[in-house]
């Protein structure tokens, strides 16, 4: 039989699944117990006891001078951060993918300015952000939110371009205006792609907002991590960036099933 | 009498003539099937008729009034596909036909609950009650179709634009609709256009037939000339015409 033809049957794919997990664990377990080995004191590779252990302490125990647990804290700020960055650029990018998609006028006006600006590093626009909105809340948001945009509203006003020209004559025969084709018609099809772009663009948000922590903050997992990095402690940076991806993972796979849930009418992919 | 006309009408896309000289007047509640080769301009010519796009030149009039420059509700469509809202159920559909040329596109309060009722009578009429809570990919080509049809129905246009609506159909299903457009047609008389490419259909269903063809053939460049009508077929009574007695019979024959 060809490869191709070959399903894994439902408990197959469970195992298969897990299966890379469980051998990354075995690999890293190996290779710290060579280093271990080697040298009792070694910082590079802690053992998983060693970060069970710290990952227990570091969720429940206070800070001994703020009495605040940092985790938390940590966890909050960069949250907040995050989502009102991811939040502005998909309400912007919506209101953009709309107007290009749907407009050839603001099409001809927007369209060659945004695929310009999305060629910027907004990773080199860091420093201007700083300089201009301060080292506080503002900028880090500001960051994400120019780092996400151009790719929400190229993609967004591209899927607003492939809602067939049928449903559009259509509803104009139906007497819809504009605004009613707007908001009937290409919002309702748009909102599953903005969900699936914003799927997409998590990855660049999470490491725009890392970026901007390790350079200039006082909370948030990404200044955590670059704090201890001075003190050698893989153990604290290692819960923070399981942590990290547990996060990650989950609000794709939180966005994923508001999608099917939502949208049962939208055929979905990965 | 005349209620749309169309005159001289000239379409081309860059410099490749499509369709050329198309001149052809239609009177209120005719039913006109359009037949020809595939790529000869037919669903150009109702592009034309929506005014989704604009002629080269001459120009479509319905009902004396001014040609439309975009496509309104006068004029209604069913395209061969992607002709419902894919994101709106089967009821939302119909309900659709009537809404979305309000401010909002929708209706609130006692005005919905109407429209809903008024969306679950035509529903039973076409029999799609059963699945009026279903999103179209659920439904059957034929039953899209048949849904597409009566959205486009609830609108009340003048003028209804068919492109192949049943070419994806089945043999029976295609049977079914024919009775299904019969009867609406026996309800509400309105003009309309069909393009088909089974001539069968266009001649049972149609009171006249128009064949689009090239009349001119380059040798060297196919692409030179446009279609036009080249033959307009009275297809009452079954296509054979001349059915209907035009002299007076009361004449006593001499004797
Ligand atoms: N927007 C366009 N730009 C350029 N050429 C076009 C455009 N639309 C259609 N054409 C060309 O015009 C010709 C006629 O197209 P049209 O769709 O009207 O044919 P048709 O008679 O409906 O064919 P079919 O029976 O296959 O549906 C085709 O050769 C097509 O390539
Ligand atoms: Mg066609």
């Amino acid at each position: 039989m060809r490869i191709i033809n070959i399903r894994p049957s439902r408990p197959t794919v469970v195992v298969l699944a897990l299966l890379p997990f469980v051998a990354i664990f075995i690999a890293y377990t190996v290779a710290s117990d060579i280093r271990l080995a080697a040298n009792p004191a070694d910082k590079l590779l802690p053992a998983p006891e060693t970060v069970m252990e710290t990952a227990g302490r570091l969720v429940t125990e206070a800070d001994r001078r703020s009495g605040d647990i940092l985790f938390w804290q940590d966890t909050w700020a960069s949250l907040q951060r995050l989502l009102l960055g991811v939040g502005i650029s998909s309400a912007i990018g919506l209101v953009f993918g709309l107007l290009i998609g749907l407009l050839p006028v603001a099409r001809a006006l927007l369209a060659q300015v945004v695929a310009v600006i999305s060629m910027i590093p907004p990773l080199a626009l860091l420093p201007i952000l700083f300089i201009v909105f301060g080292l506080g809340e503002l900028s880090k948001v500001v960051l994400i939110v120019i780092g996400t945009l151009p790719f929400l509203i190229r993609d967004l006003s591209q899927r607003v371009l492939e809602v067939p020209q049928e449903l559009v004559v259509k509803a104009q025969t139906l007497g819809a205006s504009t605004w009613v084709i707007a908001v009937r018609v290409a919002l309702p099809q748009l909102m599953p792609r903005l969900i699936q772009a914003v799927r997409l663009s998590l990855g660049p948000a999470w490491l725009f907002l890392i970026a901007a922590e390790a350079i200039a903050a006082d909370a948030g997992l990404g200044y955590r991590i670059f704090l201890v990095r001075r003190y050698l402690a893989m153990d604290v940076i290692l819960t923070y960036v399981m942590w990290i991806t547990l996060l990650a993972f989950l609000m794709d796979w939180a966005l994923r099933s508001l999608s099917r849930r939502t949208f049962p009418w939208a055929e979905d992919g990965l | 009498m005349t209620y749309v006309r169309v005159e001289n009408l000239f379409q081309s896309y860059g410099r490749r003539p499509i369709i050329e000289r198309v001149n052809v007047d239609v009177a209120e509640g005719e039913f006109i099937s359009i037949v020809g080769a595939s790529g000869c301009g037919k669903s150009t010519f109702l592009r034309l008729m929506l005014a989704q796009e604009t002629p080269t030149r001459g120009q479509i009039s319905i009902n004396g009034a001014n040609p439309a420059r975009e496509p309104g509700l006068d004029r209604g469509i069913v395209f061969q596909r992607y002709s419902v809202f894919p994101h709106l159920t089967v009821r939302d559909n119909i309900v659709a036909g009537e809404s979305f040329r309000r401010g909002w596109g929708r209706f609130w309060g006692a005005e919905r609950r109407a429209a809903l009722a008024r969306a679950d009578e035509t529903l039973a009429r076409i029999s799609l009650d059963h699945v009026a809570d279903q999103y179209p990919a659920t439904l059957s080509g034929g039953m899209q179709q048949r849904l597409a049809i009566a959205q486009a129905l609830v609108a009340k246009p003048s003028v209804l634009l068919l492109d192949e609506p049943f070419g994806a159909l089945d043999p029976g299903t295609r049977l079914q609709m024919h009775d299904f457009l019969t009867e609406l047609r026996a309800q509400a008389a309105m003009t309309v256009f069909m393009v088909t490419h089974d001539l069968a259909e266009a001649f049972k269903l149609g009171d006249r037939v128009l064949v689009f063809d090239k009349v001119r053939w380059d040798p060297q460049d196919p692409n030179l000339h446009g279609a036009t009508i080249t033959y307009d077929f009275d297809a009452r009574h079954g296509g054979i015409p001349f059915q209907t007695l035009k002299e007076k019979t009361n004449v006593p024959y001499p004797a």
